[in-house]
C-alpha cells in the first residue's frame, strides 16, 4: 500500500494529558507527526485535534482505531488531502527600508496573497494563508530580500462536503457496528455535523 | 466488565460532614465494594494511611514487600475473583515500581485501580522529595489515569476509576493524588457511582446483519475451528460459549489466558494454541475453511509467521474492542461486542452439527502427539524428574480444583500444556508481557481473591527469585499458598533457544539457587526439596495437607526442552514435535 499523507480529524474531551496520550501512540510506532493542531470544535466543550501524518491507510486506520480507544476521545475520523479543505499560515518577517526602497516586493506580496500585519520602522510582519507550496513559494520569493524570520502554523482542515465523503462514511458504517447517527448522538444532537 | 459490576453503593451518611479526602476515598472504595487492598505505604500517602486505620475492620490491607509484589497480588485478585483489583502506593520510587505490573494488567486485560499518593499540588514540577511525573510515565500502559490534586475531584474521579476500570475491555487505572488533597476537608454526602461516560462507549453496539453473516459462513463450513482467549471468561461467557460449541460441533482451541473455559476433557476441546501449544489446532488452523476467533487478539505467540497463517480461511472475529479487528488478521466478518451478548445471537442461528470426519483429523495429530512428546512429559522413562509429570500429579491430587498460578519460562508452557483445568479463572498466568516474577505475588492476590480455594503457585527458579521478598507477606498474613518451585538450575526458556537456535552457547542462564527450604525457614515457611521420583508424590501431598504456605522444591532434569515448537519466524504449520 502507498504511504500518503492522511489528516486524521479527532473530537475529544478537553482533557489535560490527552495531549500526550494521543501524543504516545505515534510515537511508539516511531511515526513522526508532521502537523498537530488543537482548537474548539462546532460543539461547545469539545475539542478537536487536527493530524497530519505520512503513512499508508492500514496503518492510519489502526492508529485511529487506537486513537478513539482512548477514554476522552469521541470520534475519529482519517482523509487523504483530496477529502479535505486544508490551509496552513505563515509569518514572514523582512526589514522594512527594502519593501519600502523596493516596489518589486510589495508586487511579489501582492502576487503570493500576503498581506501586511505589522509595519514599524525596522521590519514589516507579512502573513499568508495556503497549502504548503503557497506558504513555501513565498520564503524563496523573500529569501533574497532579507527574510528575518520566519513560521508557519499547523495544518487545520475540514472534511469536504462531497460524494466522496458520504462514501467513506458508509465503508465506515461497514465496519463499525452502528450507523453514524447513532455513534455520534453525543454531539447535541446536531444533524449534519459531520456531513458538512 | 459491565456484566460483572460488583454490588454499588449503598454508602450515604445521613447528613452531610465534613472529612478528608482520604476518608472520602476510603467510603468511595467501601461503596464499590471492595475489602482487600494491597499496599506499601509512605510519605506522599500517609493522609491516606492515616484515614485507613480507622476502617481495618471493613478493609483488609495487605502490607507487601514491594510495590511490584502488591500490584502483581492486585493482579492475581482480580483474576481469581473477576473483581477489580485495588492497589496502593506512594510517589517518586512508590509509583514507578508498580509500572511492571501495569503494563501487565493493559496487555493482559486486568481490571484494577492503582491510587498513588503524590507531592502536594504546589510542589508539582519542583522535583520535590519523591515527587515524579506518573501521570506521563504511566499514561502508555494504563486504560486511562488521572492526577487529583483538589479533594472535591476525588469521589467523581473514583466512580470514574472503577467504571473504567470493569467495564468494557477490563484494564488498569491509575489515580495520582496530591497530598494536599488527601488532607483537605470536604463535605460528603454520598457516593455516586458512575455509570456513563460520553466520550467512552465500553462495548460497541451489535450488528445483527453481522451475526447472520457469521452465522452463514460457519453454516456453510466444511472445516471451521473456533480459537477462544481471555475475552470468554471476562465477558463472563463460559455458559454462553459452552453452548456455542456443543451445538455447532466445533472444535475449539485456546489460548493460554483463555484456558479453562471449556473443561480439559470436553471432547470438543482440542488443545492450546500457539508456540508451544498442541499439534492438531496448530497445524490444523492451516487447514480449516471458518476460522473463528472469539475473545483473542492474534497474539505473534499464537499465530507465528503472519503472512502464512490461515490464509485459506475465512475469518471470524468476535471481539469487544474494535481496534482489535483486522489489527493483525484479516477478517471476512467482524462480530462487535460483547459476547455475553453475541454468542447467544449466534448459537440461535446456526446448525447442529457434530463434523466427525474433521474432529478424526484433530484426534490423529493428538495421539501422535501423545507418542513423541506427552507420554514421556507425564511418565517419564528417564531417571530425572520432569516438569510434566509434577504437573501431571498435581492434576490427580488437585482434580482441577486448585487454582494454579504460574511465573514465565518452560515451567508456564508445560503447566500450561498438562494441568487439567474444570473451570476458567484456575490458572493465572502473566501471558502477553511475559512477566517473570509475576506468580508468587499474584499467587497471594488470588488466594485473597478465592480465600476456600488451594492455590499452588509453579515457579522457575529464575523467577522465583525475582520477588521472593514477598514470602514475608505470606508470613505476616499467615494465608496458605503453596509453592512449587521446578528447580532446573538454569534459566530454562532462554537455555532451550540458545540451545536450539545459537549452537549451544549458553550465555549468562545458569542461574544459580539459594537453600529455598533454608529461605523459607526463615520466613517460617515449611518446605522440603525432593531430588527423586519416589519422593515426589508425597512431597505434594505433605505439601497440599499442610494448613500454612508451604515451599516445595522440585529439582528437575537440567536440560529438558519444551516441544512440540513454532519456532520464530515459522509458520503454525511448521511446529516441530521435537
Amino acid at each position: 500500500m502507498e504511504r500518503q499523507e492522511y489528516n486524521i480529524t479527532a473530537y475529544t474531551e478537553n482533557h489535560i494529558g490527552l495531549l500526550n496520550r494521543i501524543a504516545i501512540i505515534f510515537s511508539r510506532r516511531k511515526i513522526n507527526i508532521e502537523s498537530l493542531n488543537t482548537s474548539p470544535s462546532e460543539i461547545e466543550g469539545i475539542h478537536r485535534f487536527n493530524i497530519v501524518i505520512t503513512e499508508t491507510e492500514e496503518v492510519v486506520r489502526k492508529i485511529c482505531r487506537h486513537i478513539e480507544k482512548q477514554v476522552e476521545v469521541l470520534k475519529v475520523y482519517y482523509n487523504t488531502n483530496d477529502e479535505v479543505i486544508w490551509q496552513e499560515m505563515a509569518l514572514y518577517k523582512v526589514p522594512t527600508d527594502i519593501i519600502a526602497e523596493r516596489a518589486l516586493v510589495e508586487r511579489l506580496l501582492r502576487e503570493n496573497g500576503a498581506r501586511a500585519v505589522v509595519i514599524r520602522k525596522d521590519y514589516t510582519v507579512f502573513e499568508t494563508t495556503g497549502h504548503r507550496q503557497e506558504t513555501d513559494n513565498l520564503i524563496r520569493v523573500l529569501e533574497p530580500f532579507g527574510l528575518i524570520e520566519f513560521v508557519r502554523s499547523a495544518r487545520i482542515a475540514i472534511i469536504k462536503a462531497s460524494d466522496g465523503f458520504h462514501l467513506k462514511l458508509n465503508e465506515f458504517e461497514e465496519t463499525q457496528p452502528s450507523d453514524e447517527v447513532i455513534e455520534n448522538e453525543y454531539l447535541n444532537d446536531r444533524d449534519g455535523v459531520f456531513a458538512m | 466488565m459491565s456484566t460483572q459490576a460488583q454490588p454499588v453503593l449503598e454508602a450515604t451518611t445521613a447528613e452531610t460532614r465534613e472529612i478528608s479526602g482520604a476518608e472520602v476515598l476510603l467510603r468511595g472504595l467501601l461503596a464499590e465494594g471492595v475489602d482487600t487492598i494491597f499496599g506499601y505505604p509512605g510519605g506522599a500517602i500517609l493522609p491516606i494511611y492515616d484515614a485507613l486505620y480507622d476502617f481495618k475492620e471493613e478493609l483488609n490491607h495487605v502490607l507487601v514487600r514491594h510495590e511490584q509484589g502488591g500490584i502483581h497480588a492486585g493482579q492475581g485478585y482480580a483474576r481469581a475473583s473477576g473483581k477489580v483489583g485495588v492497589v496502593f502506593a506512594t510517589s517518586g520510587p512508590g509509583a514507578t515500581n508498580l509500572i511492571t505490573g501495569l503494563a501487565d494488567a493493559q496487555i493482559d486485560s486486568t481490571p484494577l485501580v492503582c491510587i498513588t499518593g503524590q507531592v502536594f499540588a504546589h510542589l508539582l514540577g519542583s522535583d520535590a522529595f519523591q515527587e515524579t511525573d506518573v501521570i506521563n510515565i504511566t499514561a502508555p500502559v494504563t486504560k486511562w489515569n488521572y492526577q487529583i490534586t483538589e479533594a472535591s475531584e476525588i469521589p467523581s474521579i473514583l466512580a470514574k476509576a472503577f467504571y473504567i476500570a470493569r467495564s468494557g475491555r477490563p484494564g488498569p487505572v491509575l489515580i495520582d493524588i496530591t497530598k494536599n488533597a488527601q488532607l483537605d476537608k470536604i463535605p460528603f454526602a454520598g457516593y455516586e457511582p458512575c455509570t456513563h461516560i460520553r466520550s467512552y462507549r465500553p462495548a460497541p453496539v451489535v450488528r445483527p446483519q453481522a451475526v447472520t453473516q457469521a452465522a452463514d459462513l460457519i453454516n456453510q463450513a466444511q472445516r471451521p475451528l473456533v480459537l477462544w482467549g481471555q475475552g470468554v471468561v471476562l465477558g463472563g461467557a463460559e455458559r454462553e460459549f459452552q453452548a456455542f460449541i456443543e451445538k455447532s460441533g466445533i472444535p475449539a482451541a485456546w489460548t493460554i489466558l483463555g484456558a479453562g473455559v471449556l473443561p480439559a476433557d470436553h471432547p470438543l476441546n482440542v488443545g492450546m494454541l500457539g508456540m508451544h501449544g498442541n499439534y492438531g489446532p496448530n497445524v490444523l488452523t492451516n487447514e480449516c475453511d471458518v476460522l473463528i476467533a472469539i475473545g483473542m487478539r492474534f497474539d505473534d505467540r499464537v499465530t507465528g509467521r503472519l503472512d502464512k497463517y490461515a490464509r485459506q480461511a475465512q475469518v471470524i472475529h468476535l471481539d469487544i474492542d474494535p481496534s482489535e479487528i483486522d489489527k493483525n488478521v484479516a477478517t471476512t466478518v467482524a462480530v462487535w461486542g460483547d459476547c455475553k451478548q453475541t454468542l447467544p445471537m449466534l448459537t440461535r442461528q446456526v446448525a447442529e452439527r457434530t463434523h466427525p470426519a474433521w474432529r478424526q483429523r484433530f484426534a490423529e495429530f493428538q495421539a501422535e502427539e501423545v507418542d513423541v512428546v506427552i507420554r514421556e512429559a507425564l511418565f517419564p522413562t528417564s531417571a530425572e524428574l520432569t516438569m510434566g509429570e509434577v504437573v501431571q500429579q498435581l492434576n490427580e491430587l488437585t482434580q482441577g480444583e486448585a487454582i494454579l498460578v504460574t511465573d514465565v519460562g518452560q515451567h508456564q508452557m508445560v503447566t500450561c500444556r498438562y494441568a487439567r483445568l474444570n473451570e476458567s479463572r484456575r490458572h493465572i498466568t502473566s501471558g502477553g508481557l511475559g512477566t517473570m516474577g509475576f506468580a508468587l505475588p499474584a499467587a497471594i492476590g488470588a488466594k485473597f481473591g478465592q480465600p476456600a480455594r488451594t492455590v499452588v503457585a509453579i515457579i522457575g527458579d529464575g523467577g522465583v527469585q525475582m520477588t521472593i521478598q514477598e514470602l514475608g507477606t505470606l508470613m505476616q498474613t499467615g494465608i496458605a499458598v503453596k509453592i512449587i518451585v521446578l528447580n532446573n538450575q538454569f534459566l530454562g526458556m532462554v537455555r532451550q533457544w540458545q540451545e536450539l537456535f545459537s549452537a549451544r552457547r549458553y550465555s549468562f542462564v545458569d542461574i544459580q539457587s539459594p537453600d529455598y527450604v533454608t529461605v523459607a525457614r526463615g520466613y517460617r515457611i515449611e518446605g522440603q526439596s525432593v531430588t527423586d521420583r519416589a519422593a515426589l508424590g508425597p512431597a505434594l501431598q505433605a505439601m497440599l495437607a499442610h494448613p500454612g504456605s508451604y515451599m516445595l522444591e522440585v529439582m528437575v532434569a537440567q536440560e529438558q526442552n519444551i516441544f512440540p515448537m513454532v519456532p520464530q519466524g515459522c509458520s503454525v504449520s511448521e511446529i516441530r514435535l521435537k
